[in-house]
């Protein structure tokens, strides 16, 4: 199979849509002829149009509001926010505005949107351009949030969303954008809420997220070396979460740890673990362990930043600890 | 650019002599006007009488405003309402039934009871929902308006808003868009004088039809307690608007009759009552275009009464139904976060 970029593939899913569906069209800061800064967006302007391929002010309020109403109205926006760190910036927009419609008017009206952003540090971009802030947006009900993990789901992923008739939030990790990977030439869609067993494995689950994903992978590779045999499962989107899935793998491997890039207080790694602890505590040998972002802005220092997100060595390290058993009885 | 005084021009107009043509769109309006006010005084008795739950904002006064302006729309054209959007709802086509089961948290309010008083939206009249973040709608109407460019679809938006939400920076963002793309959208703001408890002139330095101006937009000053002087203003932005020369602002004075909300009932502190008294006297929208309609002889001081008496009915009537309607089931409460392709 082909390999290309997580970039060129969000630019063809995007591409597609638009050549199918005449509704869809594009907003955001410099997305034009920039094609964005990560230049994912090159060369759509050129066979859409600024019809349909609109730069903006930079006004993220403003352009995301005028997105809840175009989509209200019969339009199917994407709208390109430019840094993940800048959804500070939309939430009444997005959180008031564009997720409650539906269920405030009684499925009267529906805001089928795209917006897509990024997360990720250790880009040496410091505090307000590093963020991962999927968690906030997944708190808030009438939101879908989608993580791809590789070109392939954010091709997959991307279709999808665009085709949803609900407001949703798509992350891509900025450090991935030139990653490569097999990405079928066929149009595909990835279904939402259907979780991807990465690797399968037998001694203990890797609950894993968007730039995760790769972590665990090289951690799943470390574990190897040492006699263990983790499995990775990537929910692809947290809302809807694949529950089921997470939890057929937790009771066969009767351990885990997720892992994900937000900070770790109050965010994805809280809410997967609880339910874990809730729904497959009798099968579990361990605590199951969380990994996220440490709770600190991201620094800008390299000799600082790379300390705040979960690295291979660190997985596999917590992931071995509960496998020999020395979590357990530490306390 | 100095705003253009809509006013003058309206008045000479409505001096004029009403011919048979526009008689059955005048007599609507006063009957769209007298049903709102029939509406709110309804509404406020509700919760009076503790029948209510939540608190609601009264749009009494304001009428002028909202007819003048739908009446120049059609079905298709959107609008976006506010916390103060009952008049809006109304204006646009709404029915007495739904919009008091919709206050009252029952199944057959427009939104199933899920929105209540602030959020009512009537999709089937283009009414894409009351707000209740103030200046929060400010987006969707923009938003309408670059679908119907876009899409050539011909309707045009208006955007209704209070002086208050002049103060969001979120308008500034969205009229830049609007007059850099020439969007089908009017600016509606209802200037009523306060911004919640506060008189509006301590919160708003300069000139709020300048602020529109300077990024282009033709503003309009309109007497909003003179139904056809605004029916007329908008009548002719709305065409304009259809041929790609919006957008355009409007402040239309205008006064509210009760507080904030109706729980707002001592409201000394920050207007006299002499003042309240001075516009239901003399500025009453409704009373004074009924003096028009009867100087005019298109209604007859009988014809007035008994339309009141028939609208106040009707409103009766949707109140006694929507009290005896049923709430939703328990079972909503899941459904409508997401939406559900049929």
């Amino acid at each position: 199979m082909r390999e290309i970029t997580l970039s060129k593939a969000v630019n063809e899913a995007i591409a597609e849509e638009m050549r199918r569906d005449d509704t869809v069209f594009l907003m955001g800061e410099d997305v034009a002829e920039a094609g964005t800064p990560f230049k994912v967006l090159s060369g759509l302007v050129e066979e859409f149009g600024t019809e349909r391929v609109i730069d903006t002010p930079i006004s993220e309020p403003g352009f995301v509001g005028m997105a809840v109403g175009a989509a209200m109205t019969g339009s199917r926006p994407i709208v390109d926010l430019m840094f993940g760190d800048f959804l500070f910036l939309v939430m009444d927009q997005l959180c008031n505005q564009a997720a409650k419609t539906s269920y405030m008017s009684g499925g009267k009206l529906n805001v089928p949107m795209v917006l897509r952003t990024n997360l990720g540090a250790t880009r040496r971009s410091a505090a307000q351009h590093s963020q991962s802030l999927h968690a906030l947006v997944a708190h808030i009900p009438g939101l879908k949030v989608a993580l791809p993990s590789s070109a392939f789901e954010a091709k997959g992923l991307m279709k999808t969303a665009i085709r949803d008739e609900n407001p949703v939030v798509i992350f891509e990790d900025k450090l991935m954008y030139n990653d490569k990977a097999p990405v079928p030439e066929e149009e595909f869609l990835l279904p939402f809420g259907q979780a991807n067993i990465v690797r399968q494995g037998r001694d203990v689950t890797l609950v894993a997220t968007s730039s995760m994903v790769q972590v665990c992978q090289k951690a799943a590779e470390l574990l190897e070396k040492d006699g263990i045999s983790a499995e990775i499962v990537d929910p692809r989107t947290i809302v809807p979460l694949d529950e089921d899935t997470i939890l057929d793998s937790v009771r066969k491997t009767s351990r885990a740890v997720v892992v994900d890039e937000g900070h770790q207080s109050f965010g994805v790694t809280a809410e997967i673990a609880s339910r874990i602890g809730e729904k497959a505590f009798y099968h579990l040998d361990a605590p199951v362990q969380r990994m996220g972002a440490m709770d600190v802005p991201v620094p800008f220092s390299p000799a600082l930043e790379d300390l705040t997100v979960p690295t291979p060595e660190a997985v596999a390290e917590r992931a071995g600890m509960i496998c020999r058993g020395e979590l357990v009885h530490a306390a | 650019m100095a705003a253009r005084n809509a006013t003058r021009n309206a008045s000479r107009n409505t001096s004029k002599r009403a011919t048979r043509n526009n008689s059955d769109a005048y007599v609507r309006m006063y009957r769209q006007m007298v049903r709102i006010r029939a509406f709110e005084d309804n509404a406020n008795q509700l919760y009076l009488s503790a029948k209510m739950p939540g608190l609601t904002h009264m749009y009494s006064g304001q009428e002028a405003v909202a007819v003048g302006i739908c009446e120049a729309l059609e079905d298709s054209d959107n609008i976006t309402s506010t916390h103060r959007g009952h008049g809006h709802c109304v204006a646009k086509g709404a029915e007495f039934k739904q919009m008091f089961c919709e206050l009252l948290g029952k199944e057959e309010g427009y939104c199933r009871g899920k929105g209540g008083s602030m959020h009512i939206a009537d999709q089937s009249h283009g009414n894409l929902g009351a707000n209740a973040i103030v200046g929060g709608s400010m987006g969707i109407a923009t938003g309408a308006a670059l679908t119907a460019k876009r899409l050539n679809t011909g309707n045009v938006a208006v955007c209704f808003f209070g002086d208050g939400a002049t103060a969001q920076g979120l308008w500034y963002e969205v009229m830049n868009m609007a007059a850099l793309w020439k969007l089908p959208v009017i600016y509606a703001c209802e200037n009523n004088g306060y911004s919640e408890y506060t008189k509006t002139e301590e919160i708003a330095a300069g000139s709020i039809t300048a602020r529109a101006e300077a990024f282009g937009i033709e503003a309009f000053e309109v007497d909003g307690q003179d139904v056809l002087a605004v029916n007329d203003l908008t009548t002719k932005l709305v065409a304009r608007a259809r041929k790609g020369e919006g957008p355009f602002f409007m402040n239309l004075s205008t006064y509210r009759y009760h507080g904030h909300h109706v729980g707002d009932i001592n409201r000394d502190y920050y207007r006299s009552k002499d003042e309240e008294a001075e516009w239901k006297d003399k500025r009453d929208p409704i009373t004074n275009f009924g003096k028009w309609l009867e100087d005019e002889k298109i209604m007859t001081a009988e014809e007035l009464v008994a339309l009141n008496d028939e609208v106040r009915a009707d409103a009766e009537a949707a109140v006694q139904y929507a009290l005896e309607a049923k709430y939703p089931d328990g079972s909503e409460v899941t459904m409508h976060v997401f939406h559900e392709p049929a």
